[in-house]
């Protein structure tokens, strides 16, 4: 059991090395998504709309499934150079988990982007600022700051849905776990000690965003 | 009576009426996803070589019988936790699992191999027939070294926790790339999209899948036995419990002697691979 230890250690690295390259990845995404969401041209909003209502609408393993086992099956992407990283089970539970978590992102930026009361904008236009800068400088870091609650959730759900990339042979921490249960038939005590390392980082993750909370609040 | 009263009555009485109606069924747990061994059909049913073979066996102990669905990686803790009371999953009896859990007699023998897509250059690799690797002689590890070179930076796919694993990790072949899934189903898809190089299982679980998707796969290199393949496959049972061992060893005399075995291996494998 405790020789089990390192190996459940080593392997909480590439959780956390999964989690934070998604969450980067889809951080930027859902920047992107939220702004061309609260975009008035209707093809660009019902976009970044259909985007946001598939990869919620849909359970995160069967997106992994379709872009690991799904597109692999595919011989025209076979034969193109996305093969280069579909090939490769990290860089496709990276997309997966990236799209997923994006979409989840654009949605709570959009939803405080949306709580900024008008009479912030107007005063600035009041003042004759430019709407770019009023865009970066006012609505931007409140929307920021409005989101940060709902975003440390996102966040504390992206790690626990880290841990279906043992689904796709990726030995992160869930399945590390499984592997150290399949040699030593003890799931309790090894399922306790994983368990216990999710609670842990998430645990770190709440009081980073309760931080956070505290510096920028107003 | 109140209506939660006789709601709360009946659920117990249902509860105890299942209770009673399970306790002399004999439960056997399999996977469902390793054809021709074990899998299910379109409508769902559990089907195959093990599940027909659990019937004959549960009519010559003389007992009802319920097949159980487990995943694969957790069909020893399972049984352990009682989920159910016999394993039959074309799970081969090694030194390992005997820590565990008891083995019957073997039923069946099942003999691993490499399998490769039409033109990997894989496929020239020349070896012996078939190795067996509880006497490793000069030919077997002349093969070994074969093997070795062979495999060399190659990605090997196999399923998790299986002695086609073990003898993976074992050093026998050298340090390799293993990756392990889940399921046989994911080895034999991801050997076709060719994110694996080559991959290891039992040989009927390539040919049948080659057969049925009608994808080029191929058989490359020896037929393993032995050593960390372990020796046949057998029921699983319970350590503690020696009754429905000596159960299922008797039935699987009275099988064998009348021919069952063999006539049901015949009908999913295509020859006839009792023990």
């Amino acid at each position: 059991m405790i020789s089990s230890f390192p190996k459940l250690l080593n392997a909480t690295l590439i959780t956390l090395k999964l989690l934070s390259v998604s969450l980067v990845v889809g951080l930027i995404l859902g920047i992107l998504f939220s702004i061309m969401r609260i975009n008035k041209n209707p093809i660009i909003n019902k976009f970044a709309y259909g985007y946001s209502y598939f990869f919620r609408g849909t359970p995160l393993l069967v997106q992994i499934f379709i872009i690991y086992f799904g597109l692999g099956q595919l011989e025209f992407i076979r034969s193109s150079f996305l093969w280069i990283f579909l090939k490769e089970p990290y860089w496709c539970a990276i997309i997966a988990f990236s799209l997923n978590t994006g979409a989840y992102t654009s949605e709570i930026l959009r939803s405080a982007f949306e709580t900024i009361k008008p009479g912030l904008i107007e005063a600035g236009k009041s003042l004759g600022i430019q709407s770019k800068i009023i865009f970066f400088k006012i609505q931007i870091p409140i929307a920021i700051r409005q989101s940060l609650p709902a975003y440390g959730n996102e966040i504390i759900l992206m790690l626990k849905g880290t841990s279906l990339a043992s689904t796709v042979t990726l030995m992160d921490l869930t399945g590390v776990a499984k592997y150290i249960i399949s040699t030593t038939f003890k799931p309790i005590e090894v399922f306790i000690v994983a368990g216990g390392i999710y609670l842990f980082l998430t645990f770190l993750i709440h009081n980073l965003i309760k931080f956070l909370e505290k510096k920028y609040s107003f | 009576m109140s209506i939660i009263k006789k709601f709360s009555l009946g659920l117990l009485i249902s509860l105890f009426l299942t209770i009673s109606a399970n306790a002399d069924k004999i439960r056997i747990g399999t996977e469902g996803a390793y054809p021709p061994w074990n899998s299910k059909d379109a409508s769902g049913k559990l089907i195959g070589f093990e599940v027909e073979l659990a019937w004959t066996l549960c009519r010559y102990i003389g007992q009802q019988c319920e097949i159980v669905e487990q995943d694969w990686d957790g069909m020893i803790p399972a049984l352990i936790m009682r989920k159910f009371d016999a394993i039959m999953a074309g799970m081969s009896i090694t030194a390992e699992r005997q820590k565990a859990i008891s083995f019957s007699q073997g039923y069946a023998d099942e003999v691993a191999s490499l399998a490769v897509m039409k033109g990997s250059d894989l496929e020239g690799i020349s070896t012996s027939e078939g190795i067996n690797l509880t006497k490793k002689t000069g030919a077997v590890k002349k093969d070994l070294k074969t093997l070795t070179s062979a495999l060399a930076g190659k990605t090997v796919c196999t399923q998790t926790a299986t002695i086609h694993q073990n003898f993976l990790e074992s050093g026998d072949v050298g340090k390799i790339n293993v990756r392990t899934y889940k399921t046989q189903d994911e080895v034999n898809l991801d050997l076709t999209s060719g994110r694996c190089d080559v991959a290891l299982a039992a040989a009927v679980a390539f040919t049948d899948y080659a057969e049925k998707s009608g994808k080029p796969v191929v058989l490359v290199g020896p037929t393993f036995s032995g050593g960390a393949f372990g020796n046949g496959v057998g029921v699983g049972i319970r350590k503690d419990d020696t009754e429905l061992l000596k159960a299922f060893n008797k039935a699987i005399d009275k099988a064998r002697k009348n021919g069952d075995i063999s006539r049901i291996a015949t009908k999913w494998f295509g020859f006839d691979a009792s023990m």
